[in-house]
C-alpha cells in the first residue's frame, strides 16, 4: 500500500507532507518523498492535496494491486477520482460533494 | 533536545474526532485555554483520515436513546456501562444536527428529513468530514493546535494529573506542558497483532496503524484503572483491502455465504463477533473461502457503490475498476481483521464515571480511548467529547494548575535523549514490531490460531512480551521521528501487557472470536457476569472484578 510521486511534477510545496496521517512523507532538495513506503495506510489524503497531481496512489502486489495509478482532480464541488491503467486505459468516476452517498 | 515548558488550562491530547469536538465545545462554554497537541496533523488524524460514509450511531425516528443502549448492551451480552452508553445516546442527534452546521452532507428526503439506513444509520457524504472538523477547530481564537507533538507521558501526583510531556517530531523540541485538566483522546491501538498482510501492505488495516494506544499506555503506567481489554474488536471486512462491508451488508442487502452458496448468517447469530466466528468457523470447517453476495446487483448499485468505497476506503473501488469485475458480477470475499483494542466499537479502555474522568483527578477520556460504552462510532466520539469537555471546564474552576518539578522534567528527558544517543547495531524498533506481533499472533489468539487462545499460550506470550520489552529500553533513534517509533513500540507492547492479563482473567469464552478461551469455551455467568478490570501497581497488573453497573444506575469513583 503506498504512493508514487513524481519528482519531475513535484513543486516542492509540502501540502502532502503536511497532511500525511502518518507524517510518512518528508522534503528533500524542495521535492517531497514517501521515507516510510510500508507505512502508508491508504487513506490517499495526499492525493487530495497535491496541486500538480504529481502524488498518485496504488495498491500493493501483495493486495492484489495491478499497476494502476490513482489521482484526484477537483473542479468545485466536484471530486474526480482518475484511475490509470498500465495499458494506458483511464476510468474517471464523479463524485459531487455535495450529494450523499445512495447507502 | 531543545526543551520549552508550556502552560495551558486544558490539554487535549490527540485531535482526532474526539478530540477535535471537545476543543469546539470548550470554546463555547468557557473562557480556558486549550490546546490541542495531535502527532500528525489535525486536517486528516485519527480515524477518518479517508472519511466515512455513515453515520452508524443515530436515535431514528420512533426510537429512543434506551433502545441504543439495549442494541449495544445485547451486541456485547451485557459487559456495557448502560449509564456511560445512555448519556452517549441522548446526545447523538444534537451532535449529529452540528455537524450538518459545520458543512457535513446528510441525505434528505423531499420533506427535508434525514434519510435513514436500518435503525440507527444516516447516509451522509463524508470524505471531507475531518477537514469540516479542523478548519471548525482552527478558527477558535482560544485554541491553540500544535502539530507534529507527540505526548509521551502524563504527570501523576497523588492520583491528580499534572500535565504532560512529549516531543515535536519533526523539531525534536522536548515539551513539558502544564495544565489543570487533561483530556485524553488518543483513539485505540492497532498494530498489536500480525496484520493479515504483513509485508508491503501491513499498514493496510481497518483501525488507524497510527493508533498506536498511547492513551492506554499512559494511563496504565499512571496507575488508571482500565476496563474490559478482554473484549477485543476483530473486524469482518473486504478481503485484501480490508474495506468495510456494512457499506454492503447495508445498501444492497448482501448477505453472508459461503463457497457453496449457502448463507451461514443464521448458523451462528448476527452480532459482530458471530459474523466474524461463522466466517472463521466457514473456513475451518472446509466451506471457505466466505463471501457478501453482491452478484445480481444493479448497475446503478455497482455505480453507487464505486462512489460510496471512495468516499471511505478508496482502495476497494481501486479494486473492483483494476479487476474489471465490479461487484454486481463477482462477490465480495470477506475475512476477519487481526484484534484490535477500541473502545469506540467494543467496551475496552479507561474506567470512567459518567463524566468520563478517569481515576486520575483532572484526567478525562473520550473517544475510543475510553471504556465501558461501545458502539460509538464518530457521533458518539463526538458526544464523549462534548460530555468530558464540559466536565472538564467545571473542573478546572475549583482546581489550579498542577506543577510539575524539574526532577520530573530531567528524568523523562533523560529517558527521550537516551534513545537517541545510545547505540544498537543489533535491534531496530521495526524487529521488536515484528516480534511483538508475531508473539501475540502465536500465543495471544491472532489470525493464525483463529482468534483462540489458551492460558497456557497467555502464560508464553506475556513472558515473551516482557523480553522484547526489554530489548526495548536499548533500542536506538537516529531523529525524533524514529524516537517517536520507538515510543509507539513500547506503548503497544504495554497494552499487550494488559491485554494478556485480561484475556486471563475472564474465565470463560462469552464473545466467540473477540475473547475464545479454549480452556474455557462456555459463557459462565455465576462467576463472570462483571466487568474485568486492572490497575498496574508496581509494575505488575492487579486484575479487580467488578458488579455490572445495574440498569437505572450511574456509577461515581469513591476517590
Amino acid at each position: 500500500m503506498s504512493i508514487a510521486i513524481d519528482a519531475e511534477k513535484c513543486i516542492g510545496c509540502g501540502r502532502c507532507s503536511e497532511v500525511c496521517p502518518g507524517s510518512l512523507i518528508k522534503l528533500e532538495s524542495k521535492r517531497a518523498y514517501i521515507k516510510y513506503p510500508k507505512d502508508c495506510w491508504g487513506c490517499t489524503s495526499c492525493i487530495k492535496e497535491c496541486p500538480v497531481h504529481a502524488v498518485k496512489f496504488y495498491l500493493g502486489a501483495d493486495i492484489g494491486g495491478m499497476g494502476s495509478l490513482v489521482h484526484t482532480e477537483k473542479e468545485g464541488n466536484i471530486l474526480n477520482w482518475i484511475i490509470e491503467a498500465p495499458d494506458g486505459k483511464v476510468t474517471k468516476i464523479s463524485i459531487n460533494q455535495k450529494e450523499s452517498n445512495k447507502y | 533536545m531543545k526543551t520549552e515548558r508550556i502552560s495551558t488550562d486544558i490539554l487535549i491530547i490527540g485531535g482526532g474526532t474526539a478530540g477535535c469536538y471537545a476543543a469546539l465545545i470548550l470554546a463555547e462554554n468557557s473562557d480556558a485555554r486549550v490546546l490541542i497537541c495531535e502527532k500528525a496533523n489535525i486536517k486528516r488524524s485519527g480515524c477518518l483520515a479517508a472519511g466515512v460514509n455513515a453515520l452508524n450511531a443515530y436515535i431514528t425516528d420512533g426510537h429512543t436513546p434506551q433502545d441504543y443502549v439495549d442494541y449495544a448492551r445485547k451486541d456485547a451480552e451485557d459487559i456495557v456501562r448502560g449509564d456511560l452508553l445512555l448519556t452517549m445516546s441522548e446526545r447523538l442527534n444534537s451532535v449529529t444536527a452540528r455537524l450538518e452546521k459545520l458543512g457535513l452532507v446528510i441525505l434528505k428526503d423531499e420533506n427535508g428529513k434525514y434519510v435513514t439506513r436500518g435503525n440507527r444509520n444516516l447516509k451522509i457524504n463524508g470524505e471531507n468530514i475531518k477537514p469540516i472538523l479542523s478548519d471548525a477547530v482552527n478558527s477558535l481564537p482560544n485554541v491553540t493546535v500544535m502539530n507534529r507533538v507527540n505526548i509521551t507521558d502524563f504527570s501523576v501526583e497523588n492520583h491528580r494529573i499534572n500535565g504532560a510531556f512529549g516531543f515535536g517530531i519533526d523539531s525534536g523540541v522536548f515539551y513539558t506542558i502544564e495544565a489543570k485538566a487533561v483530556i485524553v483522546a488518543t483513539g485505540g491501538a492497532a498494530g498489536l497483532y500480525k496484520p493479515n498482510n504483513p509485508g508491503f501492505s501491513r499498514h493496510k488495516m481497518w483501525y488507524p496503524p497510527f493508533n498506536t494506544g498511547a492513551g492506554y499506555a499512559m494511563g496504565i503506567r499512571a496507575g488508571a484503572e482500565m476496563t474490559t481489554f478482554e473484549m477485543r474488536f476483530i473486524a469482518l471486512r473486504c478481503k485484501d483491502t480490508i474495506a468495510p462491508t456494512g457499506t454492503l451488508a447495508q445498501g444492497v442487502h448482501a448477505k453472508q455465504i459461503n463457497s457453496l452458496g449457502e448463507n451461514y448468517e443464521g448458523e451462528y447469530g448476527i452480532t459482530i463477533s458471530q459474523r466474524v466466528y461463522g466466517t472463521v468457523t466457514e473456513n475451518v470447517e472446509g466451506r471457505g473461502p466466505c463471501y457478501l453476495k453482491t452478484e445480481g446487483i444493479t448497475p446503478e448499485q455497482d455505480e453507487a457503490l464505486l462512489k460510496a468505497y471512495l468516499n471511505m476506503a478508496p482502495s476497494q473501488t481501486i479494486k473492483w475498476i483494476e479487476s474489471g469485475k465490479l461487484p454486481s458480477s463477482q462477490n465480495v470475499e470477506i475475512e476477519g481483521t487481526e484484534p484490535y483494542i477500541v473502545g469506540g466499537h467494543t467496551a475496552s479502555g479507561y474506567w470512567v464515571d459518567s463524566k468520563r474522568e478517569t481515576t486520575i483527578h483532572g484526567l478525562f477520556a473520550a473517544g475510543d480511548v475510553a471504556g465501558g460504552c461501545p458502539q460509538k462510532y464518530v457521533t458518539g466520539a463526538l458526544a464523549e467529547g462534548e460530555i468530558a469537555a464540559l466536565a472538564a471546564a467545571e473542573y478546572i474552576k475549583n482546581n489550579a494548575s498542577g506543577s510539575i518539578s524539574e526532577l520530573e522534567e530531567k528524568s523523562r528527558l533523560a529517558e527521550a535523549e537516551g534513545f537517541l544517543s545510545q547505540k544498537n547495531e543489533q535491534f531496530t524498533y521495526e524487529q521488536l514490531e515484528e516480534a511483538m506481533q508475531t508473539v501475540m499472533d502465536s500465543y495471544a489468539g491472532g489470525i493464525k490460531t483463529n482468534y483462540r487462545f489458551n492460558e497456557k499460550q497467555l502464560d508464553l506470550a506475556d513472558e515473551k512480551i516482557v523480553r522484547i520489552q526489554q530489548l526495548s529500553d536499548k533500542l536506538h533513534a537516529d531523529d525524533p521521528h524514529e524516537l517517536m517509533f520507538i515510543y509507539e513500540l513500547r506503548e503497544r507492547l504495554t497494552v499487550c501487557r494488559s491485554l494478556i492479563a485480561h484475556l486471563k482473567a475472564r474465565h470463560e469464552t462469552r464473545w466467540h472470536s473477540f475473547a475464545e478461551n479454549l480452556d474455557y469455551p462456555d459463557r459462565n455467568d455465576k462467576d463472570f457476569h462483571c466487568y474485568v478490570n486492572s490497575v498496574m501497581e508496581n509494575g505488575e497488573i492487579k486484575i479487580i472484578l467488578r458488579e455490572l453497573v445495574k440498569e437505572g444506575q450511574s456509577y461515581e469513583h469513591s476517590h
